[in-house]
C-alpha cells in the first residue's frame, strides 16, 4: 500500500498492528553480581532499580574476597523477559560492577536463606512448634518458658512455608537474610 | 616517577598531564585552594561563567564541537546543584564532560556544614560514575581515571568531588597511565557472525534504510567516513535523529533529511515501509519510534550500539551487535567488499522511485510572506548567507530547534550542538561559549527562542568578558512556541502560560552588557541584517521578531505511528487522541 494514499491530516486512518507487543509474561530471576568493595556501590544497583522501576524481591550483599576487596550482591528480581535482559544489561554498565551472573538461566543453582523466628506460647502450642521445627530441621537458638527463637536455613520457599506453620502457634517476629545463591558443579 | 605535591596542586598537573587547555568553572569557598593553583599557572584557560549550570552546558558544547572531554569546576554545595541539569543534559547526550567540584573537609561530612551536600548522592543517578576521593593521595589517578570512564565506550559525565582538606594535604603524584582503567574497558568490536549475517542482509534489502544516530558522532570522524563510504558504496538512502545530522552530509546523495516526530516525510515514510533498517549509534527513543506497535512493521531490523543495554530495548532487533560504530563499520565494509559488494539493484531501484515520489510532497515548503518574517525563512536564509563558512550551530529548546534541524544542512559532524535526550532550555547560549572557546575562529550560531534564551542570558557577562564572538539568533514569536503549539493541538487553544510576557528590549539590553544588539522584523530587512551579524566582531543578539502562531511541521502526534504524518497546511485541530496526550 503506498503511503502517499494517505490524506493529509487524516488521523482516522488505521495503524498497523502486526509486531506483538513485548509479553506480558512476569519471570523471577536470581541474579548474582560481583562487585568492588567501594563506597556507594550499593547504592549504586539499588538506585539503579528504583529508577528505573524495576523489582527487588531480595537482596543480600557482603563482602567474598578481602584482599580484591569485592562483593558478592544477590539479587532476586521479577519482570518480563526484556525486562530481565536490561536489568542484566544494565548493572552491567555500573563501572565498579564486574561480572553478572543469571543463576535461573546459567545451568542449575543452589539458593539458601536464613531466617529467624521468634515464637512465642505454652501448653500445645509450644509442643507443636518445637514437633514442626524438628520436621524442618530448625534450631533452637533461644529460649525461655514462654518462648522460643528458631533458626532455619533453606530456600525461601521452605522459610515461607515454616513461617506459615508458625503464624497460628504464635509468631512474633521474623528476620530474613535474604537469598544467597551459587551455580552447582566445579565451575 | 612520582612528586608530592598538594591535592590542589594535582588537580592542575592531572588536567595538564589530560592534555585540558581550557575549564569552564566559578569559584566558592570549597574549591579556593584549586583556584590559587590555577591563578598561578598559564597552560590552563578558566572561563568564568554567570552560573554553574552554563559551566556545564559550556563544557558540553565544547566536547562536541572538538571531540574531546569537557571539564567544569564548581564549588560545594549550590554550586555542585547548579551543575545537577547540565550533567543530566549530558548523560541523556552521551556528552564526555568531567566535573570537579569542591567539598566541604571530610572531618565535616554529614555534619550540614556550611555549604554542604551529598553531591555524590545527589549525582549518582545524572552521571556514568562519580567519586568523593577522601586521600589526597588517591587525588590525581581517581581524575585519570574519570578521563578513562567520561571517554570510554558510551562517552557520559563523571564527577569528582574532592573535600577542602584532600585539597591542602600533600601526596605523591600519580601520573596519567597510573590510573585504573582496567576494570572499565568497553567492547569496541562487533561479533563477526553477526556482521557477516548483517552483509547477507544488506546484499538482498529491497528497501533497505539507514537510520543512525548521535554514536556515529561519539564514535569519532572516522567513523562518519566509514559511513559515508558504506552509503554511497551500496546506494541505500539515510536518515538520522536530531543527535546525529552531520556524520552524513546534507548534501549527500542518500540523504533523506532528518527523522522522528519533526522529521521529514520521506524519511519517515522510509523508516514505516522498509524491509531492512540499520540501525547505526541511535537508541530507537520515542521520539523517534511514534507509537511501537506499529514502528516499521515489515522490517528486520539491524543495531549497532556500544552500550549493550540499548539493544533490545524498547525494539526488539535481529541484528544486534555491539560494538563501537567505527570499529563495526569498518568490518561491514570489509565483509561487504570481500563478498564482491552485492545489492540488490532493481529493488533498490524501485525503492528510490518510491522515495522521490515522497520527495516531491516538499513536506518543508512555506509561503515567504512580505509581512512578517516566517521563522521557516528565517532559517533558510540563515542557511543560505552561512552555509559556506566555517559554521557551528547550536540551539536552544523549542520550535526554533526543530526549524534549525529541518532547514539547516550539515556537511560534517561536530557542528551541531542541541540538547536532544533532556531537552534543556538554556542549553544553547552556553553550550555556544564553549563551541567558541574551542574554535576560536569559527562562526558560532545559537538559534535560539526568546524564551530559552533568556533561561540563561547572564552569560552574555562571559561572552564579553572573553571576547567570545557568539552570534545569539533569537527567533522571537513572543511564546513558549512549543508548548503554545501543542496546547493548541491538545487543549482546545488554551494558552495556558505559554505566553512570553515582559519580554526585555533584546537590543538594549545587549547593549547594558557592551555588546551588539540587533532587531529585524521586515522580511525585506532580513539578509542585510543577518550579514551584519556575522560581519560584526564579537557578541551579537539578534531579536529576530517572527510569525507568532506557526506551528511546526511535518510532525507525527504522540502515540501515531510514522506514516500518519501532519503535513505543513494540514488542519491540527484534534489530531492527537487522549491516549496520545498521555505520552506527550
Ligand atoms: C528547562 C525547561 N523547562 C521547560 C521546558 C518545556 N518546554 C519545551 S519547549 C518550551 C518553549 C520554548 O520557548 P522558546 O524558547 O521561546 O522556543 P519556541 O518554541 O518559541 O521556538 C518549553 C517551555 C523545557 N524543555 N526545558
Ligand atoms: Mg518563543
Amino acid at each position: 500500500m503506498s503511503a502517499l494514499k494517505i490524506k493529509k491530516g487524516s488521523t482516522k486512518h488505521s495503524a498497523y498492528n502486526l509486531r506483538p507487543t513485548f509479553s506480558e509474561h512476569l519471570e523471577t530471576h536470581t541474579l548474582a553480581v560481583i562487585v568492588d568493595n567501594e563506597p556507594g556501590v550499593l547504592a549504586r544497583v539499588i538506585g539503579l532499580f528504583s529508577g528505573r522501576g524495576y523489582n527487588i524481591d531480595s537482596l543480600t550483599v557482603a563482602e567474598i574476597d578481602h584482599e580484591g576487596h569485592q562483593s558478592r550482591i544477590t539479587i532476586v528480581t521479577t519482570g518480563t523477559p526484556q525486562v530481565i535482559e536490561q536489568i542484566k544489561a544494565q548493572l552491567g554498565r555500573i563501572v565498579p560492577v564486574h561480572e553478572v551472573h543469571d543463576l535461573t538461566v546459567e545451568g542449575r543453582s543452589v539458593e539458601r536463606e536464613l531466617a529467624l523466628l521468634k515464637v512465642s506460647g505454652s501448653g500445645d502450642k509450644r509442643v507443636e512448634a518445637l514437633r514442626l521445627a524438628d520436621i524442618f530441621r530448625a534450631q533452637v537458638v533461644d529460649s525461655t518458658l514462654e518462648s522460643f527463637v528458631f533458626q532455619i536455613t533453606g530456600t525461601p520457599e521452605k522459610v515461607d512455608a515454616f513461617a506459615d506453620l508458625m503464624r497460628p502457634l504464635g509468631l512474633q517476629e521474623v528476620a530474613r537474610t535474604g537469598v544467597a545463591a551459587l551455580a552447582r558443579g566445579t565451575e | 616517577m612520582s612528586k608530592a605535591m598538594t591535592g590542589a596542586k594535582m588537580v592542575v598537573q592531572a588536567l595538564r598531564d589530560q592534555g585540558v587547555d581550557t575549564v569552564f568553572g566559578y569559584p566558592g569557598g570549597a574549591v579556593l585552594p584549586i583556584y590559587d593553583e590555577i591563578f598561578q599557572q598559564n597552560d590552563i584557560r578558566h572561563i568564568l561563567v554567570r552560573h554553574e549550570q552554563g559551566a556545564v552546558h559550556a563544557a558540553e558544547g565544547y566536547a562536541r564541537a572538538t571531540g574531546k572531554p569537557g571539564v567544569c569546576l564548581v564549588t560545594s554545595g549550590p554550586g555542585a546543584t547548579n551543575a545537577v541539569t547540565g550533567l543530566t543534559d549530558a548523560l541523556m547526550d552521551s556528552i564526555p564532560i568531567v566535573v570537579l567540584t569542591g567539598q566541604v573537609p571530610t572531618f565535616m561530612i554529614g555534619s550540614d556544614a556550611f555549604q554542604e551536600a551529598d553531591t555524590v548522592g545527589i549525582t549518582r543517578p545524572c552521571t556514568k560514575h562519580n567519586w568523593l576521593v577522601k586521600e589526597t593521595e588517591k587525588l590525581s589517578a581517581t581524575i585519570h581515571e574519570a578521563f578513562h570512564v567520561a571517554t570510554a565506550g558510551r562517552p557520559g559525565p563523571v564527577l569528582v568531588d574532592i573535600p577542602k582538606d584532600v585539597q591542602f594535604a600533600s601526596a605523591d603524584y600519580q601520573p596519567r597511565n597510573a590510573a585504573k582503567t582496567q576494570r572499565y574497558q568497553p567492547q569496541v568490536k562487533g561479533d563477526m557472525e553477526m556482521i557477516t549475517k548483517l552483509v547477507e542482509a544488506i546484499e538482498t534489502a529491497k528497501r533497505p534504510v539507514f537510520y543512525t544516530g548521535g554514536g556515529v558522532i561519539n564514535s569519532g570522524p572516522a567513523a562518519s567516513q566509514l559511513l559515508r563510504e558504506l552509503v554511497d558504496a551500496t546506494g541505500f538512502p539515510i536518515t538520522s535523529t536530531l543527535m546525529g545530522l552531520g556524520a552524513y552530509p546534507a548534501s549527500g546523495r542518500g540523504w533523506l533529511g532528518m527523522l522522528g516526530m519533526h522529521g521529514l516525510y520521506e524519511a519517515n515514510l522510509a523508516m514505516h515501509g522498509c524491509d531492512l533498517m540499520i540501525n547505526v549509534g541511535a537508541r530507537f527513543d520515542d521520539r523517534i519510534t511514534g507509537r511501537l506497535d506499529a514502528f516499521s512493521p515489515n522490517s528486520r531490523k539491524a543495531h549497532i550500539d556500544i552500550d549493550p543495554s540499548s539493544i533490545n530495548k524498547v525494539v526488539r532487533t535481529d541484528f544486534p551487535i555491539i560494538g563501537d560504530v567505527g570499529h563495526v563499520l569498518e568490518d561491514v565494509l570489509k565483509v561487504w567488499k570481500a563478498r564482491g559488494r552485492k545489492v540488490n539493484r532493481e529493488g533498490l531501484q524501485r525503492w528510490w522511485a518510491e522515495i522521490e515520489e515522497w520527495k516531491k510532497v516538499d513536506c518543508l515548503k512555506y509561503k515567504p510572506s512580505g509581512k512578517t518574517i516566517r521563522p521557516q525563512h528565517a532559517m533558510a536564509r540563515l542557511e543560505a548567507l552561512t552555509k559556506d563558512r566555517d559554521r557551528y550551530i547550536c540551539t536552544e529548546v523549542g520550535q526554533h530547534q526543530m526549524w534549525a534541524a529541518q532547514y539547516l544542512g550539515f556537511e560534517d559532524p561536530n557542528r551541531w550542538m542541541t540538547s536532544g535526550g533532556l531537552g534543556t532550555m538554556g542549553y544553547g547560549f552556553p553550550a555556544s561559549i564553549g563551541v567558541q572557546m574551542g574554535h576560536p575562529d569559527a562562526l558560532v550560531i545559537n538559534v535560539a527562542g526568546e524564551a530559552s534564551w533568556l533561561m540563561n542570558m547572564q552569560e552574555l557577562g562571559t561572552a564579553v568578558q572573553f571576547r567570545l564572538p557568539v552570534k545569539q539568533f533569537i527567533l522571537n514569536n513572543e511564546r513558549l512556541g512549543m508548548v503554545r503549539q501543542w496546547q493548541e493541538l491538545l487543549h482546545g487553544e488554551r494558552y495556558s502560560h505559554s505566553w512570553s510576557e515582559a519580554l526585555p528590549d533584546f537590543v538594549k539590553l545587549a547593549e547594558a552588557f557592551g555588546c551588539k544588539g540587533i532587531i529585524c522584523k521586515d522580511p525585506a530587512d532580513l539578509d542585510d541584517a543577518i550579514m551584519e551579524m556575522i560581519e560584526h566582531d564579537g557578541p551579537v543578539v539578534f531579536d529576530c521578531l517572527v510569525e507568532k502562531h506557526e506551528n511546526c511541521f511535518p510532525m507525527i502526534p504522540s502515540g501515531e505511528p510514522h506514516n500518519k504524518m501532519l503535513l505543513g497546511e494540514a488542519s491540527t485541530k484534534d489530531a492527537i487522541g487522549a491516549k496520545g496526550a498521555v505520552m506527550v
